[in-house]
């Protein structure tokens, strides 16, 4: 069973000096920030910056060029195979398009981490597997197969499947995109009450400014022309004070009319 | 009122009593208070027994009625807010709302009640009425279902006739690079493994063939087995079955997948015909290159059977011989003319099942299953329809 984190230090997550590379291209270099215990992380960016890549490297999908990502101090880098699935096991992760495994049931794909990592019995599984739908507003769908829910709905069972370990931090890629309006301002309830009543430090990319702005505690914001971070702070305080204007052009939706709208 | 009493009090006492003192204080079940009922959320929470006490939790409630009042809780040492407890919770909440009782919510703990509100904020849905069918609903759905997919493989097989017309016609519309494509996997690159398959197979057959005949001294005569077997049968059946594996399974997958990411409805809107954009140059490779393939195929089983032949004191003027007096062009065009209606058949089964498949990842998986499966059967059925055919016309 994984119990939550007992440590209070304040810092979570430590990114230093990271450098994303596919090959020889270089994507992102000098990423330095740090997530505290218990905030909603935004990642942000102009499509194809690197957002996603950046959760790859957090969630150790994919290995850095250079630099590292400590959790809790430790490094997640070169932590030994062990250490490192050990670590990987307090996260829980949505994927875009929910990545739901297509063959399993809904009770079954939000079960399967339970099963494989826990030690409740078959009737406490069903049990949780039932609270984390309800939770994502998918009650009653425990029988369904992806294939035959839509697609808002595989997303919000994606993150059900992400919250079965009860993570310490939750990795959500694009929650809200592709969602009606209601079913994202429910996600975002969700995600703040996941972290007011868990502390669960919670990791959202997005670019879906009204949830930037509803949910951010810290944020962020990439690049793509410089290839590195432009600003890290509190969105809502981005988008006031931030001294470079392409962020608060891009905040603001371009509505300052005062920059030329990105590229 | 007062038989609920005494039901509670029995579970109380069967609880202390199967659980001895090791499990820690025994959790409080539901007590009754004031004008309703209180469950109490205790240390009793925290331990292993939270299993048995759900259910009995459960029990009590579902024999409760909603003349005993609400149900309120109170937070009393519980210090474990993991999800189990608080599906628990969810559970009982949800057992006394069947049941009628009002359920306090503002009196669960801080920590519990927000997420307990969302996770009843949506109703469940409510399942779906499965009516059992009886025997003769099933068949009939059945045979209904089985006259609908023949329907649509006559459907399949007009469309892609129509399609063939207008390739004649210079009509069709469709990528001359995906036929040149397609007709490189088809022919050349099927070419290493049918020469394994081909040579293996006139090999066993000379091999079997001459152990039997030696027995007569007619060891000579297997290269007549292995001209006409091979000639007539396995080399267009080989290359069919291989073809079938190899191409129709990658047809079903490539279609399949495509009809997944919704690249076959694009096509469709744009108001390009998948049958010519994608089946039409499929089947025409595959049509124009089985017949290769079987002639290819027919000749690495003679050279099968050559290598046996040699060591079996045959020289190899004698096979050759041997061989273009059994065979004649007949039995070769017989194994090329059925070669042809195979290669319709596997590109026809692959693309048939491609285009039907559903629309996840384990639907392709059963979509190229399918179509080997059909492949495979529909080459051997035919192939046996050829022999009776063959046979009373006396070729």
């Amino acid at each position: 069973m994984i119990q939550q984190a007992t440590s209070m230090e304040n810092e979570h997550i430590e990114v230093r000096d990271l450098t994303m590379a596919y090959g020889d291209f270089v994507l992102m270099r000098d990423l330095n920030f740090t997530i505290r215990k218990g905030e909603v992380f935004i990642i942000m960016g102009g499509s194809g910056c690197g957002k996603s890549t950046l959760m790859r490297h957090l969630i150790g999908l994919k290995d850095p060029a250079a630099g590292d990502i400590y959790y809790n101090g430790e490094s997640f880098i070169s932590a030994s195979a062990d250490q490192r699935e050990l670590m990987l096991r307090r996260f829980g992760v949505m994927y875009q398009s929910g990545a739901l495994w297509s063959s399993l049931t809904l009770a079954e794909n939000v079960g399967l981490p339970l099963v494989q990592f826990s030690s409740f019995s078959k009737r406490q599984i069903r049990s949780i597997v039932s609270y984390k739908l309800s939770i994502v507003g998918l009650a009653g769908f425990e029988e369904f197969y992806p294939a035959e829910i839509s697609g808002g709905m595989a997303k919000r069972a994606g993150v059900a499947r992400a919250l079965a370990l009860d993570p310490e931090v939750l990795y959500l890629d694009e929650p809200s995109a592709g969602l009606d309006p209601l079913s994202a301002r429910r996600l975002d309830d969700t995600i703040l009450e996941l972290r007011n009543s868990l502390g669960m430090t919670i990791v959202v990319v997005t670019h879906e400014l009204e949830s930037i702005f509803q949910i951010g505690d810290n944020s962020v914001f990439l690049d793509v022309d410089t290839r590195t971070q432009a600003a890290t702070g509190n969105p809502r305080e981005l988008r006031d004070s931030c001294p470079d204007e392409k962020i608060r052009n891009f905040l603001s939706r371009g509505e300052l009319g005062a920059g030329k709208p990105p590229e | 009122m007062h038989s609920a009493g005494i039901l509670l009090f029995l579970d109380l006492m069967s609880f202390t009593s199967s659980r001895p003192a090791e499990a820690g204080p025994p959790m409080q079940l539901l007590s009754v208070s004031g004008g309703g009922r209180r469950l109490e959320l205790g240390s009793g929470w925290n331990g292993p027994g939270l299993a048995d006490n759900l259910e009995k939790i459960l029990a009590q409630i579902s024999s409760t009625g909603k003349e005993s009042g609400p149900l309120t809780f109170s937070e009393n040492g519980l210090d474990r807010h993991d999800a189990l407890v608080a599906s628990s919770i969810l559970e009982i909440i949800r057992a006394a709302q069947a049941q009628g009782l009002e359920v306090q919510f503002e009196t669960l703990p801080d920590s519990i009640r927000k997420l307990i509100g969302l996770a009843l904020a949506v109703p469940p849905r409510e399942p779906e009425s499965h009516q059992r069918d009886n025997l003769f609903t099933v068949i009939g759905k059945k045979s209904l279902r089985i006259l609908q997919g023949s329907r649509h493989f006559f459907e399949f097989a007009g469309e892609l006739t129509y399609s063939f017309g207008r390739l004649v016609r210079g009509k069709a519309r469709f990528r001359r690079e995906d036929f040149w494509l397609t007709l490189q996997s088809c022919g050349v690159g099927a070419l290493p493994i049918v020469a394994l398959i081909s040579i293996l197979v006139g090999v066993i057959l000379g091999f079997v063939g001459a152990v039997q005949l030696r027995k007569f001294g007619a060891t000579i005569y297997m290269i007549d087995l292995v001209g006409l077997a091979v000639a007539r049968e396995l080399g267009c059946i080989m290359a069919g079955i291989i073809m079938s594996g190899r191409t129709g399974a990658a047809f079903a997958a490539q279609i399949g997948s495509m009809n997944v990411n919704q690249e076959v409805d694009a096509l469709e809107t744009l108001g390009i015909s998948p049958m010519e954009f994608l089946v039409l140059p499929r089947a025409l490779s595959m049509i124009l290159m089985m017949p290769l393939l079987t002639l290819f195929a027919d000749a690495l089983g003679f050279f099968g059977g050559f290598i046996v032949a040699l060591p079996m004191g045959i020289s190899p003027g004698e096979f050759w011989y041997q061989l273009t007096e059994s065979l004649s062009l007949q039995h070769i065009s017989i194994g090329i003319l059925k070669s042809f209606f195979f290669g319709i058949i596997v590109a026809s089964a692959g693309c048939y099942y491609g285009l039907r498949s559903g629309r996840s990842s384990s639907a392709v998986g059963e979509a190229a299953t399918k179509a080997v499966v059909a492949g495979i059967t529909w080459i051997i059925v035919l192939d046996a329809a050829f022999a009776f055919v063959l046979e009373a016309m006396g070729w």
